[in-house]
């Protein structure tokens, strides 16, 4: 077992964890925050994008000792005193999901996307995407819901 | 899809991680950006009784100027060196690739020295830093000493890496302005290994082809140079391409899996080592 202490969404938490414990499984069963889901767990679908210091990883392919120091943010995280985040709203305004299994990691990717590159067109935000699967089929919308937080952030 | 256990060493410094790797024995692993040895450990392909994580060492994340060449951290990110400004002008072909490798989040991760001491010659940088002929700087019990790419890849998953040895750094010669490159991948769906890749040095002459570096992905257990082209374009003029590239093939030894024959590996080869000789020339 190892110490660790992570800042998850502003809070701090301390635990006692197995180093095999994978980054997703710490937050989903350890701190409870289920917004954060697991597709493929072959590193593959993008559904379990989280921020690591304000860029996305796939917290399946991190083990939890990792983020020992570091900051997470999960989709419970993104609103500010209530406030959607300008992406949460896009995504609610675009009906950019359907099942919404794939959003949390859709919306992750897509902010830290739009930190690298304020001004993306369409096939910009395409490629940026091409990790995160939407079983759904819904790029269209989840495509326009990036343009459109991107006129907003920029 | 858990990984078995082990235990975790966080390393301090590179000496510390050598020290650790001689403690621990051969099951200890160094651990870089851990996408391709996470991957594996939850499939229980590897298992590993002790993991030393690398990820702290911001000292071995870093693109340096060195006068006739870059130097790059072995800790550097994908994404790092896509982003890299002297990259960008120097040897642009580093950085375009690692675009390539995964999505953002991978390359978020992913680093330079893990993918190249992972060996895979499906991987896409060792091809490139093959064609580059780049070296690695390598550290171990003994003291550093540099290996060139050619030398680095050994067999399939087999570097020249000794067990208590860890890759700190690789240099890139920079690119004369008249010297092209591409880097042509082909895969088919998205974030998809390379079925065949090919990167391509040229160094332009007066209207000819100076010289030109080639080395193929995923054609055999190494990255391999696509010599007989190489030979064939050598102060040959830009018309001779399309026929030099038809002995891409040679001395390649593709296997055939889901994603290809051999046999189309090999025509892919060939097509593309048109394609990336042309694209370097017109770049
Ligand atoms: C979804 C997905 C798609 C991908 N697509 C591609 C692709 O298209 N093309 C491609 O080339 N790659 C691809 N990759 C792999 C990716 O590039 C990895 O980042 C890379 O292969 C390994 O680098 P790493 O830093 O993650 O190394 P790790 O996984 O941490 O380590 C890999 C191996 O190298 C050893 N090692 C690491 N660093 C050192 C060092 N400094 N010295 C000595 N030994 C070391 C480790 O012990 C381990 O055996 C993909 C990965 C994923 C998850
Ligand atoms: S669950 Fe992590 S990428 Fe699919
Ligand atoms: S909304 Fe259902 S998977 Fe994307």
């Amino acid at each position: 077992m190892r110490r660790i202490q992570v800042n998850v969404n502003g809070v701090t938490y301390e635990h006692e964890v197995e180093p095999r414990l994978l980054l997703v499984h710490y937050l989903r069963e350890g701190l409870n925050l289920t917004g954060t889901m697991v597709g493929c767990n072959t590193s593959n679908c993008g559904a379990c994008t989280v921020l690591l210091n304000g860029e996305s990883v796939k917290s399946c392919t991190l083990f939890a000792v990792q983020a020992d120091g570091h900051e997470i943010t999960t989709v419970q995280g993104l609103q500010t005193n209530g406030d959607w985040h300008p992406m949460q709203t896009a995504f609610h305004e675009n009906h950019a999901l359907q099942c919404g299994y794939c959003t949390p990691g859709m919306i992750l990717a897509s902010v830290s996307y739009l930190k690298e590159n304020p001004n993306p067109n369409e096939e910009d935000i395409r490629e940026a995407l091409e990790g995160n699967y939407c079983r759904c089929t819904g790029y269209e919308n989840i495509v326009k819901a990036v343009q459109q937080a991107a006129g907003q952030t920029s | 899809m858990i990984p078995m256990a082990f235990d975790y060493e966080v390393a301090e410094s590179v000496d510390h991680a050598i020290d650790l790797l001689g403690q621990h024995g051969e099951d200890s692993k160094l651990l870089a950006g851990g996408h391709s040895l996470i991957p594996i450990m939850r499939l229980r392909l590897a298992a590993p009784t002790v993991l030393i994580d690398l990820g702290r060492l911001e000292e071995l994340r870093y693109v340096r100027d060195g006068g006739d060449h870059l130097a790059i951290g072995a800790m550097t990110r994908h994404r790092d060196l896509l982003f890299n400004d002297l990259v960008k002008e120097h040897c642009g072909i580093v950085g375009w690739t690692a675009g390539l490798l995964g999505d953002p989040s991978v390359q978020h991760r992913g680093t330079l020295g893990g993918t190249l001491s992972h060996g895979d010659s499906s991987g896409d940088m060792p091809s490139v830093i093959t064609a580059l002929e780049g070296e690695l700087t390598i550290k171990g019990p003994q003291g550093e000493r540099t290996v060139e790419a050619a030398d680095f890849f050994q067999d399939y998953m087999m570097t020249d890496l000794g067990e208590q040895e860890v890759v700190t750094e690789i240099r890139v010669p920079k690119l004369a302005p008249g010297t092209g490159w591409s880097y042509k991948k082909f895969s088919r769906r998205s974030q998809d290994w390379a079925t065949v890749g090919v990167a391509a040095v040229v160094e332009r002459s007066n209207g000819s082809i100076g010289s030109a570096r080639i080395a193929l992905t995923s054609m055999g257990a190494t990255p391999i140079r696509a010599a007989a082209v190489e030979q064939a374009l050598s102060g040959a003029s830009p018309d001779a391409v399309a026929e030099a590239s038809q002995s891409a093939d040679e001395g390649t030894n593709p296997s055939s899996d889901d994603a290809a024959s051999a046999e189309f590996r090999r025509h892919l080869a060939r097509v593309f080592t048109q394609r990336a000789v042309e694209e370097a020339l017109g770049r």
